[in-house]
C-alpha cells in the first residue's frame, strides 16, 4: 500500500530531519535558521511562548507552507516537493478545533476518513467512534461538544487514517486538567505502539511528558535533546526555599548579585544562578538569617525554561537596537 | 498520483449538501427570495402609472373646454380630485404633493378660440419623477386631439386642427400592451441569479477559513481543484431550483411568456451560473470573514441593478456608464433572456451575448484561480 520508492533514505530512525528552516511574512522573520531531528517512535515536546513560530515551524514540516529558506525531510519524504505523500501519512491536529460544527462526530470522521481514501470506512469510523466512547452520540453535531470532548474527537479525527506521525500544535491548549492528563497517557500509548508524535505547547509542566525537548523563542530554537539532560545542559544551580514571607524575600533576593532569577512555585521559591559559588553564598548568608529554610536542590525544566526566556528576551532587544 | 480524485470530490460534495440542508435559514432564502422578489416586482413596479392626482383651475366652464377635459379623464392618466381657484393655491398643490397635476383652462377660452386668437391650457406637472410624468404628458396632445375632434363639429369645425397631410403606423412588437411585469420579470432573473450565486457562494467559501476548517482541508490530501468544484457544484444545483420556481411562477402570476429557443436559454443560463459562482469565489479570496464576504456581494449588487439596464434603459446612460454595464455579465443574460422569453429568439440570435459572457467568466475564473493559489501560502 505504501510505495517506499522516491523517499529519500536520510534514516528510517528519523521521522523528522530538517536544517535551516526560515520563513518570513514580508519583513517579518517567523522561523529562523531552525534545525529539528525527531526521532521515530519517541514524543518530541515543541516549546515555546506564545508567537514564538511553532505553528508556523510545524507547517513547514509537514509541507503545508514552503520554506523561504532550508529544508528537510519528514517519513523520508522532500518537504519542499512532496508535501503530498507527506499529508497522507501524517495525521495534523490544529490548535483550533477545525472540523465542522454543523456535521455530527459521525459525519466529520466519515468526511476526514474520505479525505484520505481509508479502506473499509464503515468499520474503521465505528472503531473510532467505540474508542471514543462517542458511539451513542455519533448522530450529535460536532459543535454542541465541550472543549475536551472537540480536543478527542480532533485527535479521534487525525488518527482515522492511522498516521506514522502525529502533529499536534498545542493540544490541550483551553482542556482543563483531567482531559489534559488523560491526554498524555493516550499518546504515550500510540507512540508505545509505534508511532511518532511532535507535540507544541505553551505549558512548561508539560514538559516531563516528552522524551525529547526542543525550545523555540521569537523563531529561534534555544535547547534541543533529551528532556531530562536540559537543565543540567543549561548548567544551573538552585534552591529551594520554604517559609514565611516569601514575597518580600524574592524581592531582596531579585536584587543581589549572583542571583539571575527568582521564581514562585506555590509555596516554595526557586532561587537560581548560573554562577553556582557565588549562588551558594548569597543562599548560605539568608539561610543563617531565617526564619525560611534552604535547600540545594536540582533544577527542574520549568526552571531551565524561565531561564531560557529572560535570555531570548535579551537576545531579541540586542537584536532589535543592534 | 492524479490530479483530480472523484472520491474525495464527491466527499467534499457530500459534506456540502448536508451542511447546505442543516443552514435552513439559507436554504429557504435561496428558494424565499426569488419568489418573493417576483411578487413584489412583478406586482408592484409599474414605469407607467394612471390616475394621477389631477386639479383643474375652471377659468371656462364652455363646452369645448368640458370635452378636453372629459377627454383627459376617459385616457387613464389623470384622476380629476377638486378644483384650484388661484395659480398660487394650484402650485402649493404641487409642491405639498397633493398634486401631480393641474390644469389651468384660461377665462374665456371658448369665446377666444372661436375667434381665432389661440387660447393655451395650461398645464402644470410636478416633474420631479420624470417617469411619471412623462406618460401622460406625451399622450396628452393626442388626446387633445381626439376629444375637439368631437367637440368642434357642426358650425365649429373650420376651428378644428388640420389633420397632418400623412399617416403614421407605430407597431408595438413583443409586449403591445407595454405591461412593465413583462418587461421586469426576465431581467429580474438575472439580478436574483446575480444577487443569490455570487454571495452564497462568497460565504460558503470563505466560512471554511473564518471558522478554520479550511485547516483541515490544506493539511489532508485534497486538492483545491476538487474543493472549489466540490464546493461549487451545489450552488448550481441551487440555481436550477431557483429558476425553475422562478419560471414557474412567472408564467401563473404573470403571463410572462416564453416564446423562444430553450436551449438558447439553457447555455446563457449555464455560463451566467458558473460566472456568478466564479465571482463568488473571487470575493472569497478576498474577504476575510463571510460579514466582508456579504458586504464585497452587496457591493456588486448595485452596479448589477441600475447599470445592466434592468431598472433604467442601457441606451440612456453616457458611453463610460455603457462601458461599465458592458462589464457587468448581468448586462449580457438580461438581454439574452429578455430576447429569449419575449422575442422568440434562437441561439444563433444570442450568440453575442453568450460570447460576452464568456469572456467575462473567464477573465474572473482566471483572477480567481490566481488569487486562490496565493491565499493557500
Amino acid at each position: 500500500m505504501i510505495t517506499v520508492a522516491g523517499r529519500s533514505s536520510a534514516g528510517p530512525e528519523l521521522a523528522i530531519s530538517v536544517t535551516g528552516l526560515t520563513k518570513r511574512f514580508g519583513n517579518r522573520t517567523v522561523v529562523d535558521d531552525f534545525d529539528m531531528d525527531v526521532p521515530r517512535g519517541t514524543i518530541y515536546g515543541f516549546l515555546g511562548p506564545n508567537g514564538s513560530g511553532k505553528t508556523t515551524t510545524i507547517r513547514m514540516m509537514c509541507g503545508l507552507l514552503t520554506p523561504d529558506g532550508g529544508g528537510g525531510t519528514c517519513l523520508g519524504f522532500d518537504i519542499r516537493s512532496q508535501s503530498q505523500q507527506i499529508k497522507e501519512r501524517v495525521g495534523y491536529m490544529t490548535q483550533r478545533f477545525s472540523l465542522y460544527e454543523d456535521l455530527t462526530i459521525r459525519e466529520n470522521l466519515d468526511f476526514i476518513a474520505r479525505m484520505y481514501g481509508v479502506r473499509g470506512r464503515r468499520a474503521r469510523v465505528d472503531r473510532a467512534l467505540e474508542e471514543l466512547g462517542l458511539a451513542d452520540r455519533a448522530r450529535q453535531l460536532a459543535g454542541t461538544l465541550s472543549g475536551g470532548w472537540k480536543q478527542r474527537l480532533s485527535l479521534a479525527a487525525c488518527m482515522i487514517h492511522d498516521p506514522e506521525l502525529l502533529l499536534l500544535d498545542e493540544p490541550t491548549a483551553g482542556v482543563d486538567p483531567k482531559a489534559r492528563r488523560d491526554f498524555w497517557e493516550q499518546i504515550r500509548r500510540l507512540v508505545d505502539g509505534g508511532i511518532t508524535a511532535l507535540v507544541s505547547t505553551h505549558y512548561m509542566d508539560e514538559a516531563v511528558q516528552c522524551d525529547f525537548i526542543a525550545y523555540i523563542a521569537y523563531g529561534r530554537k534555544l535547547i534541543a535533546g533529551k528532556a531530562r539532560e536540559i537543565p543540567r545542559r543549561i548548567g544551573l544551580a538552585m534552591w529551594r526555599v520554604e517559609g514565611e514571607n516569601l514575597g518580600a524575600l524574592a524581592e531582596e533576593l531579585r536584587a543581589c548579585p549572583g542571583i539571575d532569577q527568582v521564581a514562585r512555585f506555590g509555596s516554595v521559591l526557586h532561587v537560581v544562578g548560573t554562577d553556582a559559588a557565588a549562588l551558594d553564598a548569597v543562599a548560605e548568608r539568608f539561610a543563617r538569617r531565617g526564619p525560611q529554610t534552604w535547600t540545594r536542590d536540582e533544577p527542574g525544566l520549568e526552571d531551565a525554561f524561565i531561564h531560557l526566556m529572560a535570555g531570548a528576551q535579551d537576545n531579541f532587544a540586542d537584536r532589535i537596537a543592534s | 498520483m492524479s490530479w483530480f480524485s472523484p472520491r474525495r470530490f464527491m466527499a467534499v460534495l457530500a459534506k456540502e449538501f448536508i451542511q447546505m440542508r442543516r443552514d435552513r435559514v439559507t436554504f429557504a432564502m435561496m428558494i424565499g427570495v426569488p419568489l418573493m422578489q417576483l411578487l413584489l416586482f412583478g406586482y408592484a413596479i409599474n414605469t407607467d402609472p394612471k390616475h394621477l392626482p389631477t386639479l383643474v383651475e375652471m377659468g371656462d366652464e364652455s363646452p369645448v373646454a368640458r370635452a378636453v377635459l372629459m377627454g383627459m379623464k376617459t385616457s387613464d392618466y389623470f384622476d380629476f380630485q377638486g378644483i384650484v381657484t388661484s395659480a398660487a393655491e394650484g402650485d402649493r398643490a404641487l409642491r405639498d404633493g397633493r398634486a401631480n397635476f393641474v390644469v389651468v383652462i384660461p377665462p374665456g377660452f371658448q369665446r377666444d378660440m372661436v375667434r381665432g386668437r389661440r387660447p393655451s391650457i395650461l398645464l402644470s406637472v410636478d416633474a420631479s419623477d420624470p417617469t411619471a410624468a412623462g406618460g401622460p404628458v406625451a399622450a396628452l396632445g393626442g388626446i387633445v386631439d381626439a376629444a375637439l375632434k368631437s367637440a368642434l363639429d357642426g358650425p365649429l369645425q373650420y376651428a378644428a386642427p388640420e389633420p397632418p397631410p400623412f399617416d403614421y403606423v407605430v407597431h408595438l412588437q413583443f409586449n403591445p400592451e407595454g405591461r412593465t411585469s413583462t418587461y421586469i420579470v426576465p431581467g429580474l432573473l438575472a439580478v436574483i441569479l446575480s444577487m443569490t450565486m455570487v454571495m452564497i457562494t462568497a460565504v460558503a467559501i470563505v466560512r471554511e477559513s473564518e471558522r478554520g476548517t479550511i485547516e483541515t482541508l490544506i493539511s489532508s490530501p485534497v486538492r483545491p481543484i476538487e474543493v472549489m468544484v466540490g464546493k461549487i457544484m451545489p450552488y448550481v444545483l441551487v440555481g436550477y431550483i431557483q429558476t425553475i420556481v422562478f419560471l414557474t411562477a412567472a408564467g401563473l402570476l404573470f403571463q410572462v411568456p416564453f416564446t423562444g429557443s430553450a436551449l438558447a436559454f439553457f447555455i446563457g443560463f449555464n455560463l451566467f451560473v458558473i460566472t456568478n459562482l466564479a465571482l463568488g469565489f473571487l470575493i472569497s479570496t478576498v474577504a476575510r470573514s463571510q460579514m466582508q464576504a456579504m458586504q464585497i456581494s452587496f457591493f456588486t449588487i448595485l452596479p448589477t441593478i441600475l447599470l445592466s439596464g434592468f431598472m433604467f434603459p442601457f441606451a440612456g446612460m453616457p458611453g463610460w456608464a455603457q462601458t461599465l454595464g458592458t462589464a457587468i455579465p448581468a448586462t449580457h443574460f438580461l438581454r439574452l433572456v429578455r430576447k429569449v422569453m419575449l422575442k422568440g429568439a434562437m441561439v444563433q440570435d444570442t450568440l453575442q451575448d453568450m460570447a460576452a459572457i464568456t469572456v467575462i467568466m473567464f477573465v474572473i475564473t482566471a483572477i480567481a484561480i490566481a488569487r486562490y493559489r496565493q491565499t493557500l501560502d
